[in-house]
């Protein structure tokens, strides 16, 4: 199987996840959405890594999965604390950080 | 060079009474007087234990150095805070000290209805020990010390009574004025450190021998400025007239027998520079010449009896000028008549106090008049002290005053003949003033305010004034008999001990001369005032006119200095406000513009944040993309 397929897959998903973290409201989904951009990027690691015989790319994904793990916790604490306090989880109504 | 351990205390006693008076403050009144005068003895008889000691050595071994501690150490550059007592520098100490004492005494009566008589004491100690710093330093560095500290004393006591906001300008007056002639030093001081590597006055001296004579002519030049600021002569003259807002024992001590001559002193110390600059030394002499006419002429329209007397300090100091101004023969001289004027100067300004002190405070001699007659101290006192200063033999000027003359007679040529007539007709024009003076206050009818009842001065006032009334029928004998000031300078001045053979007038013509110009002054004086009119009559001659406003010197410095340098700061001000504020404010108002309009990017949207961030990765991949490409 061609090696560049799984190019064109790691760029379709991370399109399809910036897309949605642009045009979501919920912010939920909006931060699967990013989720899905990490990931798109972990593939885009893994087939490199298998390209050019070595490893680094795949140590490189268990970072990422690492990272993101730390980042779910503390997004959804954050998350959560906003939708009790708003009654609201779009972010487009978080907007004070503003001027 | 004889090392001495002492010399310092002439300093340290004075500073340190001054010190404690003033921090003490009011704990102090009841006897701050007392002990400031006490200090001031014992730094008289320091001073005459000193005198005897070097009387005791000789040569080379006269000279006593000190060395207090270690001021500025950088590099080369090494300046000592280290005293040196030379046969100079010992005329001052016993002048200042032995004056100072006698004033301080004064002092006790004349201030003692003053609630602040412990402050003026306080003064007059810090005066004394910045005088003798100045007298005692060895390098210039250490004279500019004491000649800074002389010019606060005098500051303070000028304006000791500042809650008269006259009194207060006269002492801003005077400190400017003396700032203009500091400012000549400070740079004269410079241009010796560039050319010599030392300040010191030995290393001063044995540079200028070999340096260029445009350097010696600038340093000259810039000291002669320094010494016009600080003994008022011409052009910084107008200070001295003003300062005279101070209580009188300060007009008799600063203003009239010490810290004015301190230019004199300068010049007389930095001999070794003006004989190797004739440039310089022909400065000198003019401005002496042109100060003692100056002054005299000043000095013949004044009804305020200490300003005639100020104007006659500045006329006086302009002969000391002009002598030292006439190479080695004319510095003993210079110091003779220093030394006896200001024995029969400041004997004269208490003798003023003391009339003030029985009339109310009164200083027009318009309203005076037959004062001797309650006065029988004062007015023969204030007479010797006037037969002094006319130069009538065998009184102390006629020692000291001729010698200028013949030395200026004897300089030759056109020079000799221009520099022996100004002294000459100053002489006249003194006998003139000084015998208005006489007649005004001491002669005459009584011209009194109805509410003055004068009365003898107290002891303490008319001892100081004796004993300096003593002086001035003494000094000039003893100082001039075998020629004992002459050789006991020589050392230092460097005098050659030429001899004035070929002249073409003895020096008894000379003297002979001066009495009969003295005797036209003091005989047109006596016709003139007679009659004396209690209000200064208005219809005088145009000169009668300048003199009583100083020659229009003040006016000449607020037009040519005052108000053009008023209109700059104010250009200036101006230009600060307009162009370097305008920059900035130019400046702030551009950020604040472009800053309100970039922040409406900021709208808290966090997806707008995303596309911002989507869209400019997509541009910097773009950009990438095009450069490989």
């Amino acid at each position: 199987m061609d090696i560049a397929n799984y190019i064109y897959l790691s760029a379709l998903l991370f399109t399809i996840g910036a897309i949605g973290v642009v045009v979501r409201r919920n912010a939920i989904v909006v931060f699967m959405c990013v989720e899905l951009m990490l990931n798109a990027a972990n593939l885009a690691f893994v087939t490199f890594s298998r390209v050019h015989g070595n490893l680094s790319g795949q140590v490189a994904s268990f970072f990422t999965m690492v990272v993101a793990a730390c980042e779910v916790v503390v997004g959804l604490a954050i998350i959560v604390t906003i939708y009790r306090s708003r009654r609201s989880a779009s972010v487009d109504d978080a907007s004070l950080l503003k001027r | 060079m004889t090392t001495s351990t002492s010399l310092v205390y002439l300093i340290a006693l004075p500073l340190f009474s001054a010190g404690l008076l003033l921090l003490l403050g009011r704990i102090a009144d009841k006897w701050g007087h007392i002990f400031a005068t006490l200090v001031s003895a014992s730094v008289f008889v320091i001073g005459v234990m000193e005198f005897f000691a070097m009387q005791g050595r000789e040569g080379e071994a006269r000279a006593a150095t000190q060395k207090v501690f270690e001021w500025i150490s950088v590099g080369t550059f090494q300046v000592d805070a280290s005293l040196l007592l030379d046969q100079l520098s010992i005329c001052f100490v016993l002048l200042i000290s032995g004056v100072g004492t006698l004033i301080h005494i004064y002092s006790i009566a004349y201030m003692s209805h003053d609630r602040d008589r412990r402050r003026f004491f306080a003064y007059l100690n810090l005066f004394i020990a910045a005088m003798l710093l100045l007298v005692l330093g060895d390098s210039y560095l250490n004279l500019y010390v004491g000649w800074e500290g002389v010019g606060l004393a005098s500051y303070l006591l000028i304006g000791f009574w500042n809650q008269k906001p006259a009194y207060a300008t006269a002492a801003k007056k005077a400190f400017v004025a003396n700032r203009v002639g500091d400012v000549g030093l400070s740079l004269a001081i410079m241009i010796a450190f560039t050319q010599f590597g030392t300040v010191t006055f030995a290393g001063v001296k044995e540079g200028a021998s070999g340096a260029s004579a445009g350097a010696l002519t600038a340093i000259g030049a810039m000291l002669l400025l320094a010494a016009a600021g600080k003994s008022a002569q011409f052009p910084l003259q107008s200070w001295l007239g003003d300062a005279m807002a101070g209580p009188t024992p300060v007009s008799a001590l600063i203003h009239a027998a010490t810290m004015v001559t301190a230019g004199v002193y300068l010049i007389t110390r930095s001999n070794f520079i003006f004989d190797a600059s004739p440039t310089a030394q022909l400065m000198v002499v003019i401005v002496g010449a042109i100060t003692l006419l100056f002054g005299a002429l000043i000095g013949t329209a004044k009804d305020d009896i200490k300003k005639a007397l100020a104007a006659s300090t500045m006329s006086q100091i302009g002969y000391m000028i002009l002598a030292t101004g006439l190479g080695p023969v004319g510095y003993a001289f210079a110091i003779m008549h220093l030394i006896t004027h200001g024995f029969f100067k400041a004997g004269m300004f208490l003798g003023a106090g003391s009339v003030m002190h029985g009339m109310n405070d009164e200083v027009n001699m318009r309203r005076y008049g037959a004062i001797r007659k309650v006065m029988p101290i004062t007015a023969a006192t204030f007479g010797l002290g006037y037969l002094a200063i006319l130069g009538v033999p065998p009184f102390a000027g006629f020692y000291s005053k001729d010698k200028i003359i013949e030395t200026a007679f004897y300089a030759g040529g056109v020079e000799g003949i221009l520099l022996g007539g100004a002294t000459l007709l100053g002489a006249g024009i003194t006998a003139f003033y000084m015998t208005r003076v006489m007649v005004l206050t001491f002669a005459g009818t009584k011209r009194w305010d109805e509410n003055a009842h004068p009365h003898e001065s107290p002891f303490l006032m008319w001892a100081p004034m004796a004993v300096l009334a003593v002086g001035s029928v003494a000094s000039g004998f003893l100082l001039n008999s075998g020629n004992a000031l002459v050789n006991w300078l020589e050392p230092v001045v460097n005098e050659s001990h030429e001899h004035h053979s070929e002249h073409f007038l003895p020096p008894l013509a000379i003297s002979a001369m001066a009495l009969v110009v003295v005797a036209i002054g003091v005989a047109f004086a006596i016709l003139k005032y007679r009659t004396v009119p209690v209000v200064a009559p208005e219809n005088v001659t145009g000169f009668t006119k300048a003199a009583r406003k100083d020659l229009y010197q003040d006016s000449f410095n607020e037009a040519v200095f005052m108000r053009p340098g008023q209109k700059l700061t104010a250009g200036l001000v101006k230009t600060d406000y307009k162009v370097i504020d305008g920059l900035v404010r130019v400046v702030g108002w551009v950020i604040q513009i472009s800053a309100s309009s970039i922040r409406n990017i900021q709208s808290g949207y966090v997806r707008s944040y995303a596309l911002i961030m989507v869209l400019g990765v997509l541009a910097l991949v773009a950009a990438v993309w095009m450069v490989t490409l």
